[in-house]
């Protein structure tokens, strides 16, 4: 496998890479340097890449399994800590201030959800992964995939809810 | 589609049970204006998907920068190392000469010292001797 052969294989997907380790490090700059960081690994393995039918699968479990090393290694600790990617919800009378601001406040709620629903939530709703492809990314079984999905969903959905009404009254 | 429709969807939608068809479906409803007030907080949630999976990622990707940047560092504690043997020896070298010079000046001082001792007793003894000379001449002419 030569250095186009791969690369046609796996540029595709680096936004998705790049979107998925945001999601899990929060930094724009942290996840820019993982998705670097997970080329490289591929390129590394390229002969072994020659033999997945899914790449992209494989690509993203790696991301997964990168981003949790980061987040697990003291160096990284300080870096998720720092929110600098959306301001402070403002209080404006404008509806459509309002409406920007709900659209930030579903980043923050799926923020505060368990990494694994974090995950799953970005590959299903963000990356519209089937439930198939999901399954071997994050190496879990098709049901404990849906429940944790529905739990997310709801929990977002409910949290939304209470926000707004707070807000009304 | 029809508002019981998408309200049978969203039902699924939260159980985790829609197809990706039905999602998108859900999609295309929810951000294309018009939403039931008692629905409104999904029409939040699609936008963020949908405005989310806009995001790229826009630097280049590097096949192998790291590489050379390690090599890069090797030669340079290779040459530094060398450069510091080199400087070494050459101090050494430096030091050896500065030394021998300095014992050189100092046995040159020493000698010209000791010198200098011997001319002036040697010029003493040479004006001790001029007098005998004088005695001796005039002692001459006297016996003469």
């Amino acid at each position: 496998m030569n250095q186009s052969d791969f690369l046609k294989v796996v540029l595709p997907f680096k936004d998705k890479v790049f979107r998925l380790a945001k999601r899990l490090l929060v930094s724009t700059e942290e996840a820019e340097d993982a998705t670097q960081e997970l080329y490289f690994k591929l390129w590394r393995s390229k002969e072994k890449i020659a033999d997945y039918k899914n790449v992209e699968a494989f690509a993203m479990t790696m991301t997964k399994n990168y981003c949790y090393d980061r987040l697990k290694s003291k160096q990284a600790s300080n870096l998720t800590l720092v929110h600098s990617n959306y301001k402070e919800k403002e209080t404006s009378l404008d509806k459509k201030m309002e409406h920007r601001d709900s659209v930030n406040q579903v980043h923050q709620l799926i923020e505060k959800l368990p990494e694994q629903q974090k995950i799953i939530i970005q590959l299903r709703d963000i990356e519209q992964y089937d439930f198939e492809e999901i399954c071997k990314m994050v190496d879990m079984k098709p049901t404990a995939v849906r429940v944790a999905l529905s739990r997310a969903r709801k929990t977002i959905r409910e949290e939304l809810i209470k926000k707004h009404n707070y807000g009304v009254s | 589609m029809e508002l019981a429709n998408i309200e049978k969807l969203v039902e699924k939608y939260l159980d985790a049970e829609t197809t990706l068809q039905e999602e998108t479906a859900l999609k295309n409803y929810f951000t294309e204006g018009s939403v039931a007030p008692h629905l409104q907080e999904y029409a939040y949630m699609f936008n963020y998907f949908v405005a989310t999976k806009d995001e790229t990622y826009t630097k280049t990707i590097q096949l192998e920068p790291k590489k050379s940047k390690r090599r890069n560092f090797k030669w340079l504690s290779v040459a530094a190392s060398v450069m510091l043997l080199f400087s070494v020896f050459i101090g050494k070298n430096q030091y050896d000469t500065y030394k021998q010079r300095k014992q050189a000046e100092e046995i040159y001082a020493q000698v010209s010292n000791g010198l200098k001792i011997l001319s002036t007793n040697l010029k003493k003894g040479e004006q001790a001797v001029a007098t005998l000379y004088k005695y001796q001449n005039k002692a001459n002419k006297v016996l003469k």
